[in-house]
């Protein structure tokens, strides 16, 4: 294997997982931010406010995930070495 | 291949991503743990329904009971996505992905297959690997494919140039998008799992992996819970009237 790939690869994959992270993150604290400011406004919709806040961090991880399949792509299933 | 994960042995600590043990059938290289892995859930499914449902009461209990949860909730989630009037024969398959991903990631997390040692590889949920999650997401497209030219033949097309006609390399891109979200965010979220418990219970056995592992069974219920609800939105989307606007003031 070549190192000057191997060292890249595991570099890149670093990138992919901490870069995909930061959108996410952003968007997640948002929508939890808002979904405390809807419980707290109307109290009684916490259990759907609740179900809908899961279901929608479901998605935005999703993109994380989108991430770190490229990072495992790297490490384990290599195209390149 | 890098296999820097696998320098520590402890046996229920290996981590071996990207090995599998292959079956030779004709020209076909099959991952042979997934089989084994599915045939499990499937097995499982299959006796729970026959349980269930084969001394029948009137006023359930026990499996029954449960079964009977399942199914009205399975029925509401195709009926929230597709709509009360076309929701009916789609809740077999909504209900089959649910339960095939529901209990296959829970069956990766609770069952404890690496106990049981293979000659390479090792028996983990079924939907940790991208062929089974493709396969599932496939499956999905041809469904609202299905869907939507049965309810509007190739009036179908018609979604393709819905709001503006300007949508349209849009919804072609969409058409690929789909199945490709839908498999990696399966696959994705369910390796992650495994190997985020597997690092842990790799650096301390005991206690300290119990909560992650527990946030593991919470994430795997909900993406269960999201392909299906994709799924159903999907073939919702494929079958929804876009002339529903004229139609109701027919009425």
């Amino acid at each position: 294997m070549n190192p000057l790939v191997a060292a890249a690869s595991v570099l890149a994959a670093a990138l992919a997982v901490g870069l995909a992270a930061i959108g996410p993150g952003i968007g997640q604290g948002n929508a939890a931010g808002q979904a405390v400011e809807g419980i707290a406004r109307q109290p009684e919709a916490e259990g759907k406010i609740r179900g809908t806040l899961l279901l929608s961090f479901a998605f935005m991880e999703a993109l994380t995930i989108y991430g770190l399949v490229i990072a495992l792509v790297l490490l384990f299933a290599n195209p390149f070495v | 291949m890098l296999n820097f994960l696998n320098f520590y042995s402890v046996p229920l600590a290996e981590l071996e991503v990207g090995k599998h043990l292959y079956w030779q059938i004709g020209n076909l290289k099959l991952h042979g743990q997934v089989f084994l892995t599915s045939w499990f859930v499937v097995g499982v499914l299959v006796l729970a329904s026959l349980a269930a449902s084969s001394n029948i009461k009137r006023i359930p209990s026990g499996l029954q009971n449960l079964m009977e949860y399942a199914l009205e909730f399975i029925r509401d989630l195709a009926k929230s996505q597709i709509g009360e009037k076309e929701y009916r024969p789609w809740v077999p398959f909504v209900g089959t992905l649910f339960l095939f991903i529901f209990v296959s990631n829970w069956s990766g997390a609770l069952v404890p297959f690496k106990l049981i040692k293979l000659p390479e590889g090792e028996l983990a949920a079924p939907t940790g690997d991208i062929n089974t999650t493709v396969a599932l997401a496939l499956l999905t497209s041809l469904a609202y494919f299905y869907a939507g030219f049965s309810k509007k033949g190739l009036g179908y097309f018609g979604n393709y140039v819905q709001p503006v006609a300007f949508m349209l390399p849009f919804k072609i891109i969409e058409d690929f998008t789909k199945p490709l979200s839908l498999s990696f965010r399966l696959f994705g979220n369910i390796l992650a799992d495994e190997l985020v418990v597997g690092v842990l219970v790799l650096l301390v056995p005991l206690f300290i992996p119990l909560p992650v592992m527990a946030l593991g069974l919470f994430t795997s219920a909900i993406q269960a819970l999201i392909f299906a609800t994709l799924a159903a939105a999907y073939i919702g989307e494929a079958i929804e009237d876009h002339h529903g606007g004229e139609e109701h003031e027919g009425h």
